[in-house]
This record gives C-alpha cells, sequence and structure tokens, in this order.
C-alpha cells in the first residue's frame, strides 16, 4: 500500500454510467488501497449514458504508468470507444493499453489487486479475465 | 555448475503446512480475499490453501481463484508453502486468517 504507486499498472474503469464508473472506482480504492493508478470515465459529453472517446484519453492519462494501463468497460459502446482512445494514443504508449474482456465491477477490483502485488499488464489482464474463463 | 545448485535449492525448500480457522463473520469474501492474494503476493514462496488436509489446493496469489472457494466463518484453511522465505509466507498466511482479516 507504499508509495510505489506509478510503477504499478494503472487501472481504467469505463461505464455508460458515471455512477457506475466512480462507485466500481471507489470499491478498487476501499478494498485494494492507493498502490495502483486509477481513473474512471463515464457518460456522454452531454452528461447523459455514454461514453466518449475524450473522456477515455483523459482517464488513460491520468492512471498512466509505465508497467501499462488495463482499461475495464461495461456494453459496447464502452468497449468499441476505448478502443478507438487506444488507437489515438502515441505509438509508443498503445501497445502497453489493453482492454479486458472482464466484467467492470469484479475486473476493476480484480485488476487492481493484481496490479498492487506488481504483476505485469498481461498477468493483470489475465487475472481479470479469468472471470470468463 | 548449474544443475547441481538449482537441485540443491529444490532442496533446501521443504514444504510448509500449518492450518487457521476463518473467523469473521462472511468468511473469505472479497475483501478478505483481497487481503490474502496482495500478502500472499509479496512472497516469493508458493502458497496454497484448500478447506481440507488434502486438497483441492487453491493458488493464494490468484484472486479470482480464492474468491471462488467461498469458504465460510467457521471453515478451516489448510495452507501449504514452499519457497525460500516459506516461513515468513506462511506465518502471515495464518496471522491474518487469525486476526480475521483486520474486520472486527
Amino acid at each position: 500500500m507504499s508509495s510505489s504507486n506509478s510503477a504499478n499498472v494503472g487501472i481504467v474503469i469505463v461505464s455508460h454510467s458515471p455512477k457506475i464508473a466512480e462507485g466500481a472506482a471507489d470499491m478498487v480504492r476501499q478494498m485494494v488501497g492507493s498502490a495502483v493508478p486509477l481513473a474512471w470515465t463515464g457518460g456522454d459529453v452531454d452528461g447523459g449514458l455514454g461514453t466518449n472517446v475524450a473522456g477515455i484519453l483523459e482517464a488513460i492519462e491520468t492512471a498512466w504508468s509505465p508497467a501499462g494501463v488495463a482499461v475495464l468497460v461495461d456494453l459496447g459502446g464502452a468497449e468499441t470507444n476505448s478502443e478507438m482512445a487506444v488507437e489515438m494514443l502515441a505509438e509508443d504508449r498503445r501497445a502497453r493499453v489493453v482492454v479486458c474482456n472482464a466484467p467492470v465491477v469484479e475486473g476493476a477490483v480484480i485488476a487492481a489487486t493484481e496490479s498492487s502485488g506488481g504483476s505485469s499488464l498481461a498477468a493483470v489482464k489475465r487475472s481479470a479475465e479469468e472471470f470468463y474463463a | 555448475m548449474h544443475d547441481v545448485n538449482a537441485g540443491r535449492a529444490a532442496e533446501a525448500f521443504a514444504t510448509l503446512s500449518a492450518s487457521a480457522v476463518l473467523v469473521n463473520p462472511v468468511g473469505l469474501h472479497a475483501r478478505p480475499s483481497v487481503k490474502l492474494t496482495q500478502s500472499a503476493k509479496g512472497f516469493a514462496a508458493r502458497i496454497e490453501f484448500a478447506l481440507t488436509a488434502d486438497g483441492p489446493w487453491t493458488d493464494a496469489k490468484s484472486p479470482v481463484k480464492v474468491m471462488r472457494v467461498k469458504a465460510p466463518q467457521g471453515a478451516t484453511l489448510h495452507f501449504r508453502v514452499t519457497g525460500p522465505d516459506g516461513e515468513a509466507a506462511l506465518a502471515a498466511m495464518l496471522a491474518l486468517v487469525r486476526d480475521g482479516f483486520g474486520e472486527a
């Protein structure tokens, strides 16, 4: 739970609902602690339900870590917009961001748990995706 | 040379085992599972646990697998640990369980 924050894989939570995204982030902070860079985004640009690429890019920036960033998404647009955001990143960063095929709340907690132990981006993704395995 | 050393290293780490009873009211639910895996990940040793002394064994460093066990209050967690820091790892696991993972 110490200071090695930025060395661990970052976690980004993307939901159509800002309340869900924020709530999932609260769960991560309370259950896993603060040893993991974390950011959330939700809602469209008008404040309605949805996701937007700019918000996702900003969240990735906030949670950025040299170890990479794992993105947890809920439905359809959250995934396609996240993939679009990843494509818009600088080339050297693009390879260090993954969108996980995992449930957004559970996946975020598990991914953060894995990350807090200093695991690699691949291990973080694998662990989150164990939910659907 | 390397092979000899590797052989010695493997021999040096006996598997340690011990058990503790889950005391916290909700058992090994999400939050304790996270604490258990976080603590386990701090050790190099292989750490596994089971609800009986014969297994099946669960990797204590895998949060998803630990949660799937759904161990209830009163269950006995049997640990087996192998590695260079095995003793400390086992002590840490037992302390967590006995303290109810810091929950009231």
